[in-house]
This record gives C-alpha cells, sequence and structure tokens, in this order.
C-alpha cells in the first residue's frame, strides 16, 4: 500500500515545487499548501459542513428511492416470467435514455428544487440495481435451485433461502456502481440553480474565481466517492463472508 | 406411503410391498425417447444398482423418481419420502455445513437432527464450514447426510462418486453401505461403474435402448472384494450386458442384436 502512495506523493511534491518556483500560476491552479489552507478555512468557518450535508442528504434520499426501486423491479422482473414481460421492456427502455438528458423535462416537471436533484439521482441509480440484480437472480445456479427443490422448499422458502443469496453478490457490484452514478448524478444536479450543497460552493467559487475553492470540492467529490466504495465493500465482506478468497485455486 | 407419480402428478397408492413400480414408463423429450416402456419394482430397503452407457437414460429414470420431471406415459409409483444426492454436492454455498442439511426440514429441531446427521458421516467437527472450504469428498458426505436427515424410504445416488478421487470414492463407498445398513432405505444408485454396481448392490440392472435389459441379483457374501473369483465372472457379464467386452473393446450390445434379428 505504501509504495502505491509514492507516485501521488511525487506529484504533489512536483506541483508544489512548480508553484513555488512561479512555473504554474496561483490562479490555474493553486499549490498544495494553499489548497490545505483553503480546506481548513471552509472547515472551520463550518460551510463545507453545511453544503457537504445537504450533497450527503441530496445522495442518500435519491440513492435509497433508486435502489429501492431498482430492488423492487428486478424482483419483479427476476421472480416470474410475467414479471419479467411487464417490467424488462420497460426498463430496458428506460436505461438507453441517458439520465443526464432528462434534466430539462425533470425541470419543467418538478420546478428547479429538491424534487428534481433527488428524482435525477434517483432515476440514474435504480438503473445499475436492476440491471446486476435481475442478471443475477437470473444468473443463479439452477442445479442448486434443483436440489432445494429436491428438499422440499416451497417458493418462498426457495426465493429467501438460495436465489436472494445467490443474486446477492451481483446486488453488490450494482451498488457500488450505483454509489458512482449517484456522486455523478449529484454533480450534475447540483449544476440546476443550486443555493446549497458542494455543487453551489463551486459555482460560486466560479463566479469569484476562486480555484482553491473549486479544486478543494472536486477533492471532497472524490474521496466522497472511495469513502463510500470502501464503505460497500466492508459490508460485502460481511455479508458475503461464504465467498471462498480464491475460488479458481478450489478443486472442483 | 408410496405415492404414484402420473405425468408428474403424485397419487396416493396402497401398496406397501414395493417401493418403486414402474410400468410402461415412457419419457419423451421433444421426438427424443429415452425411456420406451420401463418396469422396475425396487423393494422396501433393497440396494440397487443402475448401469448403462451415457445417454441410456440412467439420470432420467432417477429425475422421475426424484419427480424433477413428469413423464410422458406409464405408471409410476415412489415413496413420498425420496432424497437425491446429486454428482456434485449441490450445497448451498451461503450456508454453513449444518444449515445446508436442516434446510428444508420441518421438524422441531432441526438443528440438533443436522449435527447428529454430520456426526454420522464424520463430519461432526466442520458443522460450522462454508461448503466452499470442504474437501470434494467432504462435500459429499455433507451431501448424504441432508438426504439421510429426511429419513427418506428411497434414496436416489445418481453417480455421486463420480468427481472423487479413487480413495476418497472406496471410503465412500464403506460410509454408503454402513448407512444403508442403519436407515435402511431402498436405494437406486445410479453409476457408469462397474466395480461400484457390483460391490454395492443386492441386484445390478443394465438400461439399454430404455429398458431394463439386464439384471443380475447378487448373492455374493460381504465384505465383497473384486479379487473374488465370483465377482470377476460377474464383472464380466455385466461388462458384456453393456456391450464392453473386459480389454474396453466395444462388442456389439446382445439387445440390440436381438432388436436387428427381429426386424
Amino acid at each position: 500500500m505504501s509504495t502505491r502512495l509514492l507516485s501521488p506523493l511525487a506529484v504533489l511534491l512536483l506541483w508544489e515545487l512548480g508553484s513555488r518556483v512561479g512555473l504554474i500560476p496561483a490562479h490555474i491552479m493553486p499549490a498544495p499548501s494553499a489548497l490545505a489552507t483553503t480546506l481548513s478555512d471552509l472547515l472551520v468557518s463550518g460551510r463545507l459542513y453545511e453544503h457537504l450535508g445537504v450533497s450527503l442528504r441530496r445522495a442518500a434520499l435519491g440513492l435509497a428511492i433508486g435502489v429501492s426501486l431498482g430492488t423492487a423491479l428486478a424482483l419483479v422482473a427476476g421472480l416470474s416470467r410475467r414479471g419479467e414481460l411487464a417490467a424488462d421492456p420497460l426498463m430496458q427502455i428506460l436505461r438507453a435514455l441517458p439520465f443526464l438528458g432528462v434534466i430539462p423535462l425533470f425541470i419543467l416537471w418538478f420546478g428547479i428544487g429538491e424534487v428534481t436533484k433527488v428524482a435525477l439521482i434517483a432515476l440514474a441509480t435504480k438503473t445499475p440495481i436492476y440491471l446486476t440484480l435481475y442478471g443475477g437472480i437470473r444468473g443463479v445456479d439452477a442445479k442448486l435451485v434443483e436440489a432445494a427443490d429436491t428438499l422440499g422448499l416451497n417458493r418462498l422458502e426457495l426465493i429467501r433461502h438460495v436465489i436472494l443469496p445467490g443474486a446477492l453478490p451481483s446486488f453488490f457490484v450494482g451498488l457500488r456502481y450505483a454509489l458512482g452514478i449517484s456522486l455523478l448524478a449529484l454533480v450534475a444536479v447540483e449544476q440546476i440553480n443550486a443555493n446549497s450543497g458542494i455543487g453551489y460552493l463551486i459555482n460560486e467559487a466560479r463566479d469569484f474565481m476562486k480555484t482553491d475553492v473549486i479544486m478543494v470540492c472536486l477533492l471532497i467529490y472524490s474521496v466522497l466517492g472511495l469513502l463510500t466504495d470502501a464503505f460497500v465493500r466492508m459490508l460485502e465482506r460481511h455479508a458475503l463472508a461464504w465467498r471462498p478468497l480464491m475460488p479458481s485455486l478450489r478443486a472442483a | 406411503m408410496p405415492v404414484r407419480i402420473d405425468r408428474g402428478r403424485p397419487r396416493a397408492d396402497a401398496d406397501s410391498q414395493r417401493a418403486v413400480r414402474a410400468r410402461g414408463l415412457v419419457q419423451r423429450f421433444g421426438d427424443r425417447t429415452v425411456l420406451d416402456g420401463l418396469d422396475l419394482d425396487i423393494a422396501p430397503g433393497e440396494f440397487v444398482a443402475l448401469l448403462g452407457r451415457s445417454g441410456s437414460g440412467k439420470t432420467t429414470l432417477l429425475r422421475a423418481l426424484a419427480r424433477l420431471d413428469r413423464i410422458s406415459e406409464g405408471e409410476l409409483t415412489a415413496p413420498a419420502a425420496v432424497a437425491t444426492v446429486f454428482q456434485e454436492a449441490r450445497l448451498l454455498p451461503w450456508k454453513r455445513a449444518w444449515q445446508n442439511i436442516a434446510l428444508g426440514l420441518r421438524i422441531a429441531d432441526a438443528r440438533r437432527h443436522a449435527l447428529a446427521a454430520l456426526d454420522e458421516v464424520g463430519l461432526g467437527d466442520r458443522a460450522d464450514a462454508w461448503p466452499s472450504t470442504l474437501s470434494g469428498g467432504q462435500a459429499q458426505r455433507v451431501s448424504l447426510a441432508r438426504a439421510l436427515v429426511r429419513d427418506p424410504k428411497l434414496l436416489l445416488l445418481d453417480e455421486p462418486f463420480g468427481a472423487l478421487d479413487a480413495l476418497t470414492r472406496m471410503s465412500m463407498h464403506r460410509l454408503v453401505q454402513r448407512l444403508w445398513r442403519t436407515h435402511r432405505p431402498a436405494v437406486l444408485l445410479v453409476t457408469h461403474d462397474v466395480d461400484e454396481a457390483a460391490l454395492l448392490a443386492d441386484r445390478v440392472l443394465v438400461l439399454s435402448q430404455g429398458r431394463i435389459e439386464h439384471e443380475e441379483r447378487i448373492e455374493l457374501p460381504s465384505p465383497r472384494s473384486v479379487e473374488q473369483p465370483e465377482f470377476r465372472a460377474l464383472r464380466r457379464r455385466l461388462l458384456t450386458s453393456l456391450g464392453v467386452d473386459e480389454a474396453g473393446e466395444a462388442v456389439a450390445a446382445p439387445a440390440s442384436r436381438v432388436q436387428a434379428a427381429l426386424r
């Protein structure tokens, strides 16, 4: 791990040096040390917490709706033929639609307030959840289903003990995609007439030509991405403890 | 209580003299007829091995008995309590060994029963193991315990040792024999291994062209050994009926010769 930090540290060092000797103009890219000062100012003033909180609430709410929706639809489509006929074609059409494209429509429908922002995040995140979970459910080993069938499980038990646990690894893949996309959607919606949130901080900083604030906010976005991904991986390790560490090395 | 399987719909049957009774059993998949008017009886507690070349319909018959496939025609009765062990252990990877055994058990204290069954197959200390950490032989023993804990009247074994190495297979043979003597279910062992069939079974059937074409009742004393002269004679007869001479070369199967003559 420590050796993986070498190249980023070297870049930081060169960047700092370049700024100090005047090779890199401060209004284009402030020095790392300047960014650190800006970050601590934002932290001390409490502005960062306030706006970060708003952004996180938007992402979390949109994500919760999107994940619930995607999960429900995947269950409907995955667990029955009729459900598949009803839900899957619609989902495939929606999936082909680039979610950023619906922003103007959502603004007309929901205005420029919070509803549009949360709705767009929900729309964007339900797709990866739906696709992976639906695929996971349909991909559960038919031989296991058959074996469970001979054990006399009824349909509900089959879903609970065989199909859902079998689809769980796929669900986690979808969840990690969804988290990444929720941040992407968050960035996009916070460009729309926001008066709070990290995106608002960025827009305001642009108007005042404060490159340092913009860069600190971008850094926050990427830290958010890393943290949420690590969180899901932790959940995954816990929920999928049964998975062998190196499946390919185990004799069949 | 034996249950009649009539085009896949089980029905009660008063016949308690037989564990399995099949008359004129036909199984078709599309326009391919796999079982073609098969008759079969298995007595309660009898150990029957079913031999046949690949594609002869061994597994098809087993799947019909396990109620995994609906039959096309004929009559088939089998006990309501049937348990199946497949070639792969088919354990749920996300359930610990004992949970796999207890799955679907509708009795009080399922966990205790599962643990006792694990003890019986010699894996009492691996109750909490994930299936991915078990060896092939261990997984198959868990699978056996999962079948036996259901107290089946008919135990179906679908080439359960096919994927195991020779040494593990031998210890599995002894285990299956011991378990069969303790629990006395009727057993139908599907295998392509002539020695395995002759070592374990009371009766060996050879399936060919969708019917039982050959039958050997084995009266050799237990424990049997492949070294016994009677065993070698038996082995030779079974191989011939399978259309293979002892050097492993294919000869015309008697059944097909008869059928060719009749045409």
